[in-house]
Formats: C-alpha cells, sequence, structure tokens
C-alpha cells in the first residue's frame, strides 16, 4: 500500500518534471513545475516531516512560482517563439544528463543504507520539535537567514528599477 | 515518543535516492536544452529541490532533525535566489525585449 503511494506520487513528480522540460509554451511548463513541487511536498509529508510539506506548499508553490508566472504574464512571453535549437546541441545534452544519471547511480553503489530506517523516531518533522531545536542550536543562521532576505529585497529593487 | 512510520518501514531509501537523481538529472537537462531564461531559472529551482527532498529523506530515515533544519535554511536562499534573478530578468527584458539566452552571448571573448 505504501509503495503504491510512493510511485503513484513518484510518478506525478517525474511526469511534470519532464512536460517542465520539453514544453514549448512558458506558461505550461511553470504550471507543470508547480505540480511537481506539489508532489514534492507530498513526499515530505509522507516522509512525516509536516513542517517541510506546509513550507513546501507556502513558501515554493504559493510565493516563489507566484512570482515566475508574474514575471512571466507581465513580460508578455506567454507564446511558444523559442528559437528552435539545433538538434546536436539537444542531443549532447541528453546524452550529458543520461552520463550524469549514470554517474550517480554509480556512486551509490557501495552505500549501505540497510540500518536506515529502523525504529526512528517519527515525531521529529512536526514543527514544535523542529522548531525547539532551531530557536536553540541554529539561532544564529536564523538571524543571519533574515539579513540574506533583507539583501535579497533590497537587491532586486536596486536591480528592478530603471533609474537609480 | 512518536510511533514508528509505517511509510519509512515499507519503502526503502534507495527508492528516494533514485527519485532525487531522476529529478536533479531532469533539472541539468533543462539548463542544457532550453534557452528561456525563465525555465532555466526553474530548473535551478527543480534541482534544489531534488536535493531539499534526498536531504528530507535521509533526515527521516536517520531521525535526527538536522537536516530538515537545512532544508529549511536552503528554501530561504532559494527564495533570496529566485527574486534577485527574477528582477535581473526583467532587467534583460527591458533592454533586449526578450529572454532569449542566445542573445545574450555579448561578454563572448
Amino acid at each position: 500500500m505504501e509503495q503504491v503511494i510512493f510511485f503513484s506520487v513518484a510518478a506525478i513528480a517525474l511526469a511534470s518534471a519532464v512536460y517542465f522540460v520539453i514544453a514549448r509554451n512558458p506558461l505550461y511548463a511553470i504550471l507543470a513545475l508547480i505540480v511537481t513541487f506539489f508532489s514534492i511536498a507530498a513526499m515530505y509529508i509522507l516522509l512525516n516531516a509536516q513542517f517541510l510539506g506546509i513550507v513546501q506548499i507556502i513558501v515554493y508553490a504559493g510565493a516563489i512560482m507566484v512570482l515566475f508566472l508574474y514575471i512571466l504574464m507581465m513580460l508578455n512571453l506567454n507564446r511558444a517563439d523559442e528559437s528552435k535549437k539545433q538538434n546536436l546541441t539537444k542531443f549532447i545534452g541528453v546524452f550529458a544528463a543520461c552520463i550524469l544519471f549514470i554517474g550517480l547511480l554509480g556512486a551509490y553503489k557501495g552505500l549501505g543504507t540497510g540500518t536506515y530506517g529502523i525504529g526512528v523516531d517519527s515525531s521529529i518533522g512536526l514543527t514544535k520539535n523542529l522548531g525547539r531545536l532551531l530557536f536553540n542550536e541554529y539561532v544564529l543562521p536564523f538571524e543571519l537567514a533574515s539579513i540574506l532576505i533583507l539583501a535579497g529585497i533590497v537587491g532586486a529593487v536596486l536591480i528592478g528599477k530603471k533609474d537609480l | 515518543m512518536g510511533e514508528v512510520n509505517s511509510f519509512i518501514q515499507a519503502v526503502p531509501l534507495e527508492y528516494f535516492i533514485i527519485l532525487s537523481s531522476l529529478l536533479f538529472c531532469l533539472g541539468v537537462l533543462g539548463v542544457l536544452i532550453r534557452k528561456n531564461a525563465i525555465i532555466i531559472l526553474g530548473c535551478v529551482e527543480l534541482m534544489l529541490n531534488s536535493v531539499n527532498l534526498l536531504l528530507a529523506a535521509f533526515s527521516s530515515y536517520k531521525g535526527d532533525g538536522n537536516g530538515q533544519i537545512l532544508v529549511f535554511f536552503i528554501m530561504v536562499v532559494a527564495a533570496a535566489e529566485v527574486a534577485v534573478g527574477l528582477a535581473i530578468i526583467a532587467m534583460m527584458y527591458r533592454n533586449t525585449k526578450s529572454v532569449d539566452i542566445s542573445i545574450f552571448n555579448k561578454l563572448r571573448g
């Protein structure tokens, strides 16, 4: 039963990711990417990482992808006029990605994961436990992240403004 | 404390490794073969997400919450990166009326 759920969600994620890569229309591509992010959020929830699942839906599927769609519609790129790339370039790209995948599989070959997942505590992904960890051990990175976000806001305004 | 998750018992960790690798390779493929700058930024997001999924899977299978904190910080950095990247793309479009990266080769020697 659990394996059926896993394979269904994984199939949705992979199919929408493939469509995202090959779609001609950028709008449909971004919508397919949203489906991928939702299925990754489902994976987080299946893994008992509920906090990450909710953050994935709010931040990625919500904020970031809405930003993508907003830029896409603001720039009026909602048409499939992508100049054709040569077939040789595409073939080399597919070949390189396949080689990368095979190389990664080879790297995993000696990985011993037999003892993982046996009798682990499944409550670590709850917001309560993660929050306790975040505000006890990771307070300084948390504050630095807020500075990073502030720098990102200032940088985006600085780049995006016409005459500054 | 919490009960043992039956999903983690039934699905081996290797499945998550394979799934994350496939998603990562799809992101690399998109960066290599697409020409639309917005789609390329989305492919980078796809790669970040596959790495996040793998980190969360290892964290859950090991019963250690530190990996999920790292995923949280990666999401923070990704949000800042997308804001700046989309601002750069909007500026590129304002200057050239296009987001096709094949005309942004002016820095070529």
